[in-house]
């Protein structure tokens, strides 16, 4: 039978033996050996450099994605138009945790207005485009609820369409349509990768570096999601932690991405929120660990430390 | 210089700031618990190396990331120098994150916050959650496409909390300066802060050993042994 024995005092001096032991060179010795594996895992494996998905690329790689996407920016339904904060004030948008609604707390900071920031201002921008301004000019002289009805019916055409550039002639010839010429004109735009310019120096300064403007309007897109899903990127596919081809990616955020994959967050409106809560209390939990009943003493019931010291308690106990 | 040969402190010194601070360091930390030479017989587990191998792995991280900075944040994209060391910084960032999972885990089996060395967890901790938010923006930053749908993705958990409105992950001058410049910093400040701390507290030792029932004469109030 045995039991044990406990210190009264872990502060105290060690009363034990003590070695020779070189903190210094098992430093020099840790850097080289750990600068020679990243050399080798280097040339072994080199890193991810996936080019960057541009509005341009978007528009000429599926000129219908872009253009049915856009229509949706300037009517006001797109993911971005109905975000609610940062970007806009759509009422009911939020995500909460219980009662507490910190994305309105915080306010509209970024603000994002997808009609004029992603449609009308780059549109306006195209110079000596008679039919284009008279296009505008209509549209902008119209009513919310015209502006609608046109734009539900260019949709339609669309889907109908095998090509946004086949959609004018599918839709009613009884009455004009401004969205057509818009969106071939937005289209154009696009593809010369006018647009991408637009939107990065919408705010008339020289030197950029927020991209999100255009990242937000990617983001609206089937393509750039279709892009991600091919690369095992999508939420549901562990999203954030991984990268582009077969590299560890970021593993450290795999609790994160965890609850992503399952129930009551699967299919939450408020899963973002709630899972950003709950990993802040599980970080604060271990930060605190020394300080949480039961918690602290875990390791003494374990007993994986008499693996890691067995040196000691072989010759202690012996 | 030795305590012996040091001329003694007089009162007008005590009150300068500069003598404050000396003192009090050097009574804190003196320099040979500062760099020993001798540590505890026990310290001889394969489970102390991972301590020091997530400082050589941050070492590493830094340098790279310093070339990557002198040349810009597009340099690697271009140039096969610049994704050589891309990659060291990427591949070091990857084993950084493993020693000091292994680190911290070790830590957690030994209760390495007993005997008045909660601070020490507390700052390893922190250190790790810095981190991952030093990585968090460091793939912000790359400028290709990880980098697009990781902001993409991001934005709405930030979004949903109130942080996206002040912590915008698609806004790359925001986020790279945050990546070579403030997390970095935090970073290392808290390692420093956290070598002090084990140096100033020493390595935590073992549980007591077993012993037989008879000899046993201590009984343990456990939970009150803990910070």
């Amino acid at each position: 039978m045995s039991a044990d024995s406990r210190t009264p005092d872990d502060s105290a001096p060690w009363p034990g033996p003590f070695v020779r032991y070189d903190l210094v060179k098992e430093l020099v010795i840790a850097l080289v050996v750990v600068t020679a594996l990243t050399v080798a895992l280097t040339i072994l494996f080199s890193s991810p450099d996936d080019p960057p998905t541009t509005i341009q690329s978007w528009a000429r790689a599926d000129p219908g994605d872009f253009v049915a996407t856009a229509v949706t920016e300037l009517d006001g339904t797109s993911e971005i138009a109905e975000y609610g904060p940062p970007y806009n004030h759509t009422p009911d948008a939020t995500q909460k945790i219980g009662p507490l609604d910190l994305q309105s707390a915080a306010g509209v900071n970024i603000p994002i207005d997808t009609a004029n920031d992603f449609v009308l201002g780059p549109l306006k921008t195209i110079p000596g485009n008679r039919r284009l301004t008279a296009a505008l000019a209509a549209y902008e002289g119209s009513p919310p609820t015209v502006q609608k009805a046109w734009s539900e019916e260019f949709t339609a055409a669309l889907e109908k369409a095998e090509s946004p550039g086949g959609v004018a002639a599918i839709l009613p010839r009884a009455h004009y349509n401004p969205v057509a010429p818009m969106m071939a004109a937005l289209l154009g735009l696009a593809q010369s990768g006018g647009l991408d310019g637009d939107l990065l120096a919408s705010d008339h300064t020289f030197y950029q570096t927020n991209y999100t403007k255009p990242l937000l309007f990617l983001s609206g897109g089937g393509y750039f999601e279709e892009r991600a899903e091919g690369q095992h990127l999508l939420g549901t596919q562990w999203g954030m932690m991984n990268e582009t081809g077969s590299y560890p990616g970021q593993v450290w955020l795999w609790l994160y991405t965890f609850w992503y994959q399952i129930e009551p967050f699967l299919e939450s409106p408020n899963a973002d929120a709630l899972i950003f809560a709950l990993m802040g209390v599980l970080s604060l939990a271990f930060i605190c660990i020394p300080f949480i009943p039961g918690v602290r003493t875990l390791p003494r019931h374990l007993g994986v430390y008499r693996g890691i010291w067995r040196d000691h308690y072989r010759e202690v106990e012996d | 210089m030795s305590d012996e040969k040091r001329a003694p402190v007089s009162a007008a010194e005590r009150q300068m700031w500069t003598t404050w601070v000396r003192e009090r360091a050097v009574r804190a930390l003196p320099p040979e618990k500062l760099l020993p030479d001798r540590q505890p017989a026990y310290v001889s587990s394969w489970i102390y190396v991972f301590g020091v191998a997530t400082i050589a792995a941050l070492i590493v991280i830094v340098v790279s990331g310093m070339v990557l900075g002198l040349k810009g944040p597009t340099w690697w994209h271009i140039s096969s120098l610049g994704r050589f060391f891309n990659s060291i910084h990427l591949w070091a960032v990857e084993l950084f994150f493993f020693a000091m999972v292994v680190h911290l885990w070790g830590k957690f089996f030994m209760a390495a916050w007993r005997g008045g060395r909660a601070r020490t967890w507390v700052t390893g901790a922190i250190t790790f959650l810095v981190a991952i938010g030093a990585a968090f923006t460091g793939y912000l930053s790359q400028q290709n496409f990880d980098s697009q749908w990781i902001a993409s993705e991001g934005k709405d958990g930030l979004n949903s909390v109130g942080i996206g409105a002040f912590f915008n992950v698609a806004n790359f001058g925001q986020m790279y300066t945050f990546h070579v410049i403030l997390l970095p910093v935090v970073v290392v400040a808290l390692v420093v802060w956290h070598v002090l701390l084990v140096r100033r507290h020493g390595v935590v030792p073992p549980y007591p050993a077993r012993v037989k029932a008879a000899t046993a004469s201590r009984p343990a109030a456990e939970e009150g042994s803990a910070p």
